[in-house]
């Protein structure tokens, strides 16, 4: 089609009444009308700020009511949320939680109504077990490619063979620095707790998580990070004891503190970091030589999910490599998807706050669920913060 | 006059079945669909979830956490486990509780006695202005007043260096006066005003100093009112965890903070049920040696709470 020379051009509003008479006369056809006021244009312009207005895309078919996804904060892109409504007519509904502890807790207490919801890699043999989560229907998850994903994430999702979930995005879990203050160029958990008993005595924070400052406290003496050896966990819990005066604070809530100067060192999660440096350049994230935490979290879908279909198709949507990309620029953390990380831009992908070099991640382990729920390691947990 | 009239005729048509009852106190119906809003709040809202707990104290905790019916004592007997959060709680409590009354006395004493009548109400409405904002909102204010580049700050402008209050049971302390002073000033300002004047007169003129007169006459008649404000607090206190995590950074462990972890972290459920089983029988005998000792001192043996 070719496009007549007076389309892109304003009418007069003289013109304007002209045609529309013309067009109340019957003189002319409703096309010509539409088109040479320039009608066409701006309803084609506004339907495509309203793509609700247009057509749906086949996997749509069929969905309806709302879809209620449980998850982390700040950890999706409204906007994709917003398409997603828009695309299938189905809303979503969004709650957060603070601990994958809640979400048990919650899930185990029934009738959640949760479609979707989002666990971290050390929780989900636990709802396997629980009979709480459903194998995942693939066919339903075309946008999902597993050849995709690095094994290590996929693997997490994985139980002897069947898939209960599919990896969102990943992270690690080292310690933040500000090199401000903090000069000594540390490199290892061990640099971590001399530092700390040393000359930052009084300016470093750990968790309040036994997961990982346990975690960390025994890779000082090169434990594994899910030890549950009780000689082990000793050594770690006499490490921690002797720290505890020297701490600043023990408290996961560790980014005002940072930014306000109190603290100088603090076990930090990757997205806390990235956060952190890029308000204040001076942060600096460290992971550990010996190792440390690597974690994923994944989507899942509860047995008894009221609006399993609407599930599905948000978990498929989320996974489309474009709209992960924008998921990516929203959350702050790595996707596990290449396809996804190829959309991103440079200055994302070289951050190595994100995308931490190959050979400290060798050294890094998942959390395992033994390690969460082993009863001795809260326990030590509880009188290292009574001590 | 004539609207006045029905409405009486009306009162007394339904009054008069009940008119016989009147003479000996309200009809055992009337006086049970009184009481029973506030009996079934307690029945489902307080004995029936005590008794939850109580059971579950008994049980086990589910391998994956949670709660596995059960008949042990092995809970109670763990109980020492959080014995230094119970010591910690029991230290600062009494003594957030103890400071929180000596700042709040002479506050009451003053808008009781001292304060022009027409300013009282309004000074008195003003202490509680603080709880117009979110408690949350008001500590971590706290955080930073008390961080390092609040307070510590202008202290090391005069001299003091390197002071940390932040994170500490000091920081605790404040936020506890500060959060709980609110609830201390009223009790003893309603005690302050209802005291006869001609007795402090009386020792005058008898050739008491202000001194004596205040030792022997307005302390003991105002205690009533301070032990019902520090039984505010001290309750509040004790299960209080909110204060300790922020204030305290975590570095000061209370039984309130046991409590959550307890559940919400090693959601070990049983043990948390009896950890607060013995909180709740911590903070009754607390409650009944203190009020016994307190009203003893006052003179009188009952008080109603506020």
């Amino acid at each position: 089609m070719t496009r007549k020379h007076w389309e892109n051009r304003p009418i007069s509003a003289k013109e304007f009444m002209r045609e529309l008479r013309r067009l109340e006369k019957g003189s002319v056809s409703r096309r010509h009308f539409l088109a040479v006021t320039g009608l066409a244009t701006a309803t084609a312009t506004l339907a495509g700020g309203m793509p609700w207005l247009k057509p749906r895309r086949a996997f749509a078919a069929g969905l309806s009511g709302t879809v209620n996804l449980t998850t982390w904060p700040n950890y999706h892109s409204q906007q994709n949320l917003d398409d997603f409504a828009a695309k299938t007519g189905v809303k979503v509904n969004m709650s957060v939680f603070g601990s994958n502890e809640e979400m048990l807790a919650k899930l185990q207490a029934g009738s959640t109504g949760w479609d979707v919801f989002v666990p971290t890699n050390y929780t989900i043999s636990t709802y396997q077990q629980l009979g709480l989560i459903e194998p995942l229907e693939l066919a339903k998850l075309p946008n999902y490619d597993a050849a995709a994903q690095d094994k290590r994430f996929t693997a997490e999702g994985t139980i002897n063979g069947t898939v209960y979930a599919v990896p969102k995005d990943w992270g690690t879990t080292g310690y933040v620095i500000n090199t401000k203050k903090v000069t000594q160029n540390p490199t290892s958990w061990k640099d971590f707790w001399e530092l700390a008993q040393g000359p930052l005595s009084g300016r470093v924070m750990v968790h309040d998580y036994q997961l990982t400052t346990i975690g960390n406290a025994l890779k000082q003496f090169g434990y594994s990070f899910n030890s549950n050896d009780e000689k082990e966990l000793g050594d770690a819990e006499k490490l921690l004891i002797a720290v505890k005066p020297h701490l600043f604070g023990i408290n996961s809530d560790y980014q005002p503190s940072m930014r306000n100067g109190d603290a100088w060192m603090s076990v930090c999660w990757t997205g806390d970091a990235t956060q952190l440096h890029r308000d204040l350049p001076e942060m600096q994230y460290v992971i550990g030589r010996e190792g440390g935490e690597i974690w994923t979290d994944y989507y899942a879908v509860p047995k008894g999910a009221p609006n399993r279909e609407a599930a599905y198709a948000l978990i498929d949507y989320l996974l489309t490599p474009d709209i992960n990309a924008k998921e990516v620029k929203a959350h702050g953390y790595p996707s596990t998807d290449q396809r996804a990380n190829a959309l991103l831009p440079k200055e994302t992908l070289e951050n190595p706050i994100l995308y931490p070099a190959k050979e400290l991640l060798s050294n890094l382990e998942f959390g395992a669920a033994q390690t969460l729920t082993n009863p001795l390691r809260a326990e030590i947990m509880a009188r290292f913060k009574a001590a | 006059m004539s609207r006045q009239r029905s409405l009486a005729t009306a009162a007394g048509t339904v009054a008069g079945p009940h008119e016989g009852a009147r003479a000996g106190g309200r009809s055992p119906l009337i006086t049970a669909l009184l009481i029973s809003p506030a009996a079934l709040f307690f029945i489902f809202l307080l004995i029936l979830p005590l008794a939850v707990v109580v059971i579950y104290s008994f049980g086990e905790r589910a391998p994956a956490g949670g709660y596995a019916p059960a008949f042990t004592f092995a809970n109670y007997l763990n109980l020492p486990a959080r014995g230094k959060a119970f010591l910690n709680t029991l230290t600062l409590a009494p003594l957030a509780t103890l400071i929180t009354a000596i700042v709040a006395y002479p506050m009451a004493y003053f808008l009781a006695l001292k304060a022009p009548a027409r300013w009282r109400l309004l000074l008195l409405a003003l202490c509680i202005v603080p709880f117009w904002t979110s408690q949350l909102l008001r500590y971590y204010a706290w955080m930073m007043i008390l961080g390092s580049r609040g307070i510590p700050s202008w202290l090391a402008a005069i001299g003091i260096e390197d002071l940390r209050i932040i994170n500490t049971p000091s920081a605790v302390l404040i936020g506890a006066v500060y959060g709980f002073l609110p609830l201390m000033v009223p009790p003893i300002y309603v005690s302050l005003e209802k005291l006869d004047r001609r007795l402090i007169e009386a020792a005058a003129d008898l050739g008491a100093t202000p001194l004596s007169s205040f030792m022997q006459i307005t302390l003991p008649m105002s205690l009533p009112g301070v032990a019902t404000g520090s039984m505010l607090v001290f309750i509040l206190l004790m299960g209080d965890y909110i204060l300790p995590q922020f204030l305290g950074g975590g570095k000061v462990f209370f039984i309130g903070n046991a409590l959550v972890d307890l559940f919400l972290q090693s959601r070990n459920w049983p043990f948390g049920a009896a950890v607060s089983v013995a909180l709740v029988a911590i903070m009754f005998a607390t409650i009944v040696v203190y009020m016994r000792f307190v009203l003893g001192l006052s003179g009188q043996r009952r008080v109603a709470l506020v």
